[in-house]
């Protein structure tokens, strides 16, 4: 019996995001053809695949951006034209997503994590702030807070980024290419972090990479599901969570604690 | 001096006062966006809505008003159809309004002396009617960017988080381009077609260069406005200068001052 499908597993976990027959076509370029997955409640799948295989096509779609051409997408079990929840996904880009020389502090970033359709017509008060601050003590960027992001060295970059992600404890963390462009001890690090977190925390996570060692390093040598060309792996924190009490505990905690690695 | 306080003076200065609001709280989303030139397109575009009221004889502002929120929305559709070649949506649309301008104008009176306020602008010839179009559009432009500042900095700063966020992405950006048009045709009359972008994106350029977070730099902006349209009204009322012109050569002597003390200060 394979272990994604057994029987306990899919007792107590949710379908997370769900494809049934996706397809994607670009004009007379057909992208992405019968594509069907699941990721279930506390799995972590990394999306690995070569420049052009669909990758960011996928990730568009399971975020709203794009509509498949066929199929359907549910997450957290709704159609997702239907789904309104938003703040229950943490969303990090790609690095080059942003203009470097936009006038933005570190601040005003990981606020934005709060901005969602619930937010409108809404002001930002007391709680909120309480929240940006504690996402930013997680990330350990309190020091930079006034900083214009552009300032940041990737690293950096990427911490603010993943702290404006945290911000609503989110159920579903996407990431897509999130450590392109950083080097190589801190991408590690960044790694170590991620990877820390599925263990330890009530979250799913997404992660579209281009970093096979790291990956494989985690997810394991053997992809799940294929599509094309790209390649799904996919490990399940499942075991540790509902076994050992106690062993959850909160972001903030985790602030306290020094990473594993340091 | 006693032209400082005559009422056509008066007017001159509340319109100046609410276009100083209006023109670099829209501007700086629109540098930000990497759209400078709609403003100079949108002029264009008004300038042709001008031409044709006078030739039907209806209220010109109005009529270019309607010019500019139609071709705002043609824009939109463009930058669309060529994604990534944001500027050759504004380019076709600025020849348009260049050539239907043109057009509408030698079909009527020929190029007369009102065509050239509208190109340089006729602060001074404000009226009552110009000064309550003026106020509306500043009531509506400063209410929905208060509603929705926050949604609209996450837009402008990172467009497909704002999706993923379940922003209502089209909408705000629907709302950002009629309010540039309302913003430009109004202005027109204050510094002219040909210089409206400045008072869009030169009040930006300078707060980018000094401001640290969003909410300084848009508050910078304003306030840079406001000081070029006071002084350069004042300046161009003692002197008997073009005051359109007056206000944009404040602007960028601000300008150049910024970029200066910047130098002078990470050197």
């Amino acid at each position: 019996m394979k272990s994604e499908t057994a029987a306990p597993a899919a007792y107590c976990h949710d379908n997370i995001i769900e494809l049934d027959g996706v397809s994607f076509a670009y004009k007379d370029q057909q992208v992405i053809t019968d594509l069907n997955l699941v990721i279930k409640e506390r799995d972590f799948m990394g999306v690995i695949g070569s420049n052009g295989a669909g990758k960011t096509t996928l990730l568009k779609m399971m975020v709203g951006l794009l509509r498949p051409t066929q199929g359907e997408i549910r997450l957290f079990g709704e159609p997702i034209r239907k789904f309104r929840d938003w703040d229950r996904i943490g969303y990090v880009p790609q690095k080059n997503a942003f203009n470097p020389l936009f006038p933005a502090t570190v601040r005003e970033v990981v606020m934005s994590g709060l901005y969602s359709n619930k937010k409108l017509f809404r002001r930002v008060g007391k709680a909120d702030q309480q929240k940006c601050e504690e996402a930013m003590e997680v990330m350990r960027i309190v020091d930079i807070a006034g900083k214009r992001i552009g300032q940041l060295s990737g690293g950096q970059q990427q911490r603010v980024f993943l702290a404006r992600a945290l911000i609503n404890q989110p159920d579903l963390l996407i990431l897509d290419e999130p450590t392109v462009g950083i080097d190589a001890q801190t991408q590690a690090d960044f790694f170590e972090l991620i990877f820390h977190m599925h263990a330890h925390h009530q979250m799913t996570f997404l992660m579209v990479s281009h970093d096979i060692e790291m990956i494989e390093g985690y997810l394991g040598k053997e992809p799940r599901d294929r599509c094309g060309g790209i390649k799904f792996y996919v490990r399940h924190s499942h075991d540790q969570s509902c076994e050992i009490p106690g062993l959850q505990h909160s972001l903030l905690e985790d602030a306290q604690v020094p990473l594993a690695s340091k | 001096m006693e032209i400082l306080t005559a009422d056509f003076f008066q007017r001159a200065l509340t319109g100046g006062l609410l276009i100083g609001l209006t023109a670099p709280l829209i501007g700086i989303f629109l540098v930000l966006r990497r759209l400078s030139m709609i403003g100079d397109t949108l002029a264009h575009v008004t300038i042709a809505g001008v031409a044709l009221g006078f030739l039907i004889e209806v209220y010109p502002i109005g009529v270019g008003l309607v010019f500019a929120v139609v071709a705002s929305f043609a824009i939109e559709k463009l930058r669309k159809a060529y994604k990534g070649y944001a500027e050759l949506s504004i380019a076709v649309i600025m020849a348009g309004g260049v050539a239907l301008a043109s057009l509408f104008f030698t079909l009527g009176m020929g190029y007369n002396n009102d065509v050239v306020s509208y190109l340089f602008g006729s602060i001074y010839t404000l009226d009552t009617t110009d000064l309550y179009v003026v106020g509306a559009v500043t009531i509506v432009v400063v209410a929905i960017i208060s509603v929705f500042f926050k949604e609209m900095f996450l837009l402008t700063f990172e467009e497909d988080a704002a999706s993923v966020s379940g922003l209502p992405v089209k909408l705000l950006n629907l709302l950002i381009t009629v309010m540039t048009a309302l913003v430009v045709s109004t202005a027109i009359k204050i510094v002219g077609a040909l210089l409206v972008s400045a008072l869009l994106t030169i009040p930006a350029a300078c707060s980018l260069l000094i401001a640290r977070s969003f909410k300084t730099s848009v508050i910078f902006s304003v306030v840079i406005a406001e000081i070029a349209v006071v002084a350069g009204l004042m300046t161009a009322g003692i002197w008997n200068l073009a005051p359109g012109a007056t206000i944009v050569l404040l602007l960028i002597a601000m300008l150049i001052l910024t970029l200066i003390g910047k130098k002078g200060f990470s050197a």
